[in-house]
């Protein structure tokens, strides 16, 4: 006798949601021009980022350029365009060095306990109190400035809140009954770690690392402003601010350009952390 | 079937051992299904739990399906093949998301199994499932078809001894009369031996043919079928 | 025993979207004791949360009359059922663990509703919170007000829910599966507990539950549900003589010593269907 599914039975999935403007669809559309602004940055920027007019420095925001032009006589929209591009490398290289770093120290001090987990955790709290500029400062002028080092220095000392949240979830999850089912059926260990505990720490994870994202642009910002990521002559909107700092009172849009395109994309990504967070924690109802 | 022999049992708080259990001796024999009744916080899930495998932390004598249980020590190979258990809580016990295919499917990988998309058709058949649910996820079930299929998940690595933690606690009546209904087919077409575990004892009085009744962790009686 | 009714229903409806979720139901409700029986997804709940205002907001209700203590309840706004709700009628819930403030003493919890709806002094507050406890029977009154509710077992978290619920005297309490939480061996007391009550005081109660034996002694009338549909209406004596084939498998389901070895009956879902498509 085939069991019934009747209607009342079932959940009813929530109706399709009539089409708002929640925070995530707004940053997820901001999020979305950012990346292809990088992407299709030689078919939108007007000029040759890098070409230098020495007749054209310093001219304000015009019809022919529009954020104007920098001391050098490079075009600002166009620099400002492809700096989208080390940013968004940069956030990439970061993220995909932190989250899963984070997660397995996480998961496995939750899982493992004992020892290990006070060893982790441990090792977790001083990487948490480095203070990210300053190492990341450290380590540039140990290994040399440039992209990779940055994200290296940046990525080292933000991993330590993602390893955290998933000790903390590990510990929360052990006492639930479908892992203790599992374990009744032989999964245990590494299957048991990444089959069935990961798949659940990974919303909060994706969730932080989305609401990290701002700060992180940020703190890559900073280090370009202090000439340690990216090199000049490539366009990056931390160095232009810098560059632009000089001349800030006579000629502003040289620093405002990248200072507005920083706000932009740090916003950007916030909202769509906002965003995220409200979904995933209101369908994490079981 | 089981032997349990002046067992204790005790549950980790912070760097602490607190004894929930205290020289529990009993035995169930094949075939039978057998009752622990009690109100909440005397023990018997606790001693369910360690009967299961899953709490290391006893000390006694333990013999489940022939095999001799080592404590501190995880089960392995055929002991923990032999013994399963079906849990209280159909919302908590599927893992949330993986597809029920894949929940079934696991440990049946693990061993090495062959056929086993048809073992799973088959499981669920056998518990009055539609096989195509294997597809879904838990949250698409009712109550009582999660239950059903945590029964299917614990058969189907074909045990000599069900485990059932209030198997019927979380469920309407008109559902625990078809799942009470559905162990009672098991029990006879597959030879089980069950030990069920409830707060209620009308549940015990219909299911089990032996019980006991356990207070702060002691038994202090027993009951009888009829 | 019933006098006027508190609770009129006619053609009550709740949807979700296009989905029925209740069917067009209609009950009256006096001061007499009511049981609401049915399955999970019958819809009882939501009635009950309907007659409170307390339905999700994505739900919709439509009635041709809905009065609930004298008031048009299609017609009030959320100011208005604050008045309402706790002076009038009040709900206690299934589980105390998620219904009581775990950040406030039991004292502050049960103290609310009089701070809400009645002015009194702080001491003749103090004094009716004392006597509310002692009156659900709770041991040493004056020290438990000072106590956190995850220093309470089940059963006396249920007793705290109680009186806040009746302590600024209402005249219609909705218990929803006040027991279901709760132990096989607590649940008779608390039912007992809360029939006692609602007779002293000469309220009205709606026992909303899935099991249909058990209420069935502290109750005077019984309304059975199904699917958002109202299937049968009787008078709790008659329940062992039912003539409505859900409400005979309801009462007959329950396992016991004298059900052992036997199946038990069990409800016959495509026939029901069936029948409830004619209608």
């Amino acid at each position: 006798m085939t069991q019934h599914l009747s209607d009342a039975e079932i959940v009813t999935p929530a109706p399709r949601r009539r089409r708002r403007l929640t925070t995530l669809v707004i940053g997820g559309t901001l999020v979305a021009i950012l990346v292809l602004t990088a992407l299709l940055a030689p078919l939108l920027a007007p000029f040759d980022p890098n070409a230098q007019t020495i007749s054209a420095r310093l001219l304000a925001p015009s019809a022919a350029h529009w954020f104007g032009t920098d001391g050098f006589g490079r075009d600002l929209l166009s620099r400002v365009i492809y700096g989208a591009r080390p940013t968004l490398l940069l956030v990439s290289l970061i993220l995909v060095l932190t989250i899963p770093v984070g997660l397995l120290i996480g998961i496995t001090a939750g899982y493992v306990g004992g020892w290990t987990e006070r060893v982790l955790m441990r090792i977790t709290d001083i990487f948490l109190s480095l203070p990210n500029l300053v190492i990341a400062l450290a380590l540039v002028s140990i290994l040399g400035p440039g992209l990779l080092n940055g994200a290296l220095a940046l990525a080292l000392t933000s991993w330590p809140p993602f390893a955290r949240q998933a000790r903390a979830e590990t510990l929360a999850l052990r006492r639930s009954d479908y892992l203790a089912a599992a374990r009744m059926q032989g999964i245990s260990g590494l299957r048991l770690m990444f089959g069935h505990i990961l798949p659940l720490c990974l919303p909060g994870a994706v969730v932080r690392a989305a609401l990290s994202l701002g700060g992180i642009i940020l703190s890559a910002a900073g280090l370009g402003f202090l000439g340690m990521g990216v090199q000049p002559p490539t366009a990056e909107w931390g160095s232009m601010v810098a560059e632009g700092s000089k001349v800030n009172f006579d000629q502003w849009w040289v620093a405002a350009a990248p200072g507005g395109a920083i706000l932009f994309a740090s916003l950007a990504f916030n909202l769509t952390g906002d965003g995220l967070r409200d979904r995933l924690d209101t369908r994490n109802d079981s | 079937m089981i032997e349990l022999q002046n067992l204790s049992v005790a549950h980790r708080q912070g760097y602490d051992l607190r004894t929930v259990v205290h020289d529990v001796s009993l035995t169930v024999n094949a075939g039978e299904c057998f009752g622990l009744v009690g109100p909440s916080g005397c023990g018997k899930s606790s001693l369910l739990w360690v009967m299961a495998g899953l709490n290391p932390h006893w000390a006694g004598t333990m013999q489940l399906a022939g095999h001799q249980a080592q404590p501190g020590k995880a089960f392995t190979g055929d002991l923990r093949r032999d013994v399963q258990m079906v849990f209280q809580d159909p919302y908590a016990s599927l893992h949330p998301r993986h597809r029920l295919r894949r929940t079934l499917a696991e440990p049946l990988k693990l061993l090495k199994q062959d056929n086993i998309n048809d073992r799973i058709s088959a499981g669920l058949r056998h518990v009055g499932l539609d096989p195509a649910l294997a597809d879904r996820y838990p949250h698409q079930l009712s109550g009582g078809q999660r239950q059903r299929v945590a029964i299917v998940r614990a058969l189907l690595l074909q045990p000599r001894v069900l485990l059932l933690d209030e198997p019927t606690s979380a469920l309407d009546m008109s559902v625990q009369a078809e799942i009470l209904n559905l162990l009672n087919q098991l029990k006879q077409q597959d030879g089980l031996t069950m030990v069920l575990v409830s707060h209620d004892p009308d549940v015990i009085d219909h299911m089990c043919d032996r019980a006991v009744q356990m207070a702060e962790g002691r038994i202090v009686g027993t009951r009888h079928a009829a | 025993m019933t006098a006027e009714p508190l609770i009129i229903a006619e053609n009550l409806t709740i949807h979700s979207g296009t989905t029925p979720l209740v069917k067009p139901i209609s009950f009256t409700l006096g001061r007499e004791r009511v049981a609401l029986v049915g399955e999970s997804g019958s819809g009882k709940s939501l009635t009950a949360r309907s007659l409170m205002g307390l339905l999700a907001p994505g739900l919709h209700l439509q009635a041709r009359q809905l009065q609930v203590a004298g008031r048009d309840a299609l017609a009030l706004n959320e100011k208005r059922w604050g008045q309402l709700r706790g002076s009038e009628l009040a709900m206690v819930m299934q589980d105390p663990k998620y219904a009581l403030n775990p950040t406030r003493t039991i004292g502050w919890q049960v103290e609310e509703p009089l701070k809400l709806h009645h002015r009194l002094s702080r001491a003749e507050r103090r004094e009716k919170v004392a006597e509310m406890l002692a009156a659900v029977g709770l041991p040493q009154p004056t020290q438990l007000m000072t106590r956190y509710p995850h220093q309470l077992s089940g059963g006396m978290g249920q007793r705290v829910m109680l009186a806040i619920a009746l302590i600024a005297d209402p005249q219609f309490l909705i218990a929803d599966e006040p027991t279901s939480a709760l132990d096989h061996a607590m649940r008779d007391q608390v039912l007992a507990l809360i029939r006692r009550l609602v007779e002293e005081r000469n309220m009205g109660l709606l026992l909303i539950s899935h099991d249909l034996q058990q209420i069935s002694e502290h109750c005077e009338r019984v309304m059975v549900m199904y699917k958002g549909q109202l299937l049968d209406s009787l008078p709790a004596a008659e329940l062992p003589r039912a003539t409505h084939p859900y409400t005979r498998t309801l009462w007959a389901c329950r396992p016991s010593k004298a059900t052992h070895g036997q199946p038990l009956p069990v409800l016959d879902r495509v026939a029901l269907e069936k029948e409830l498509e004619h209608d």
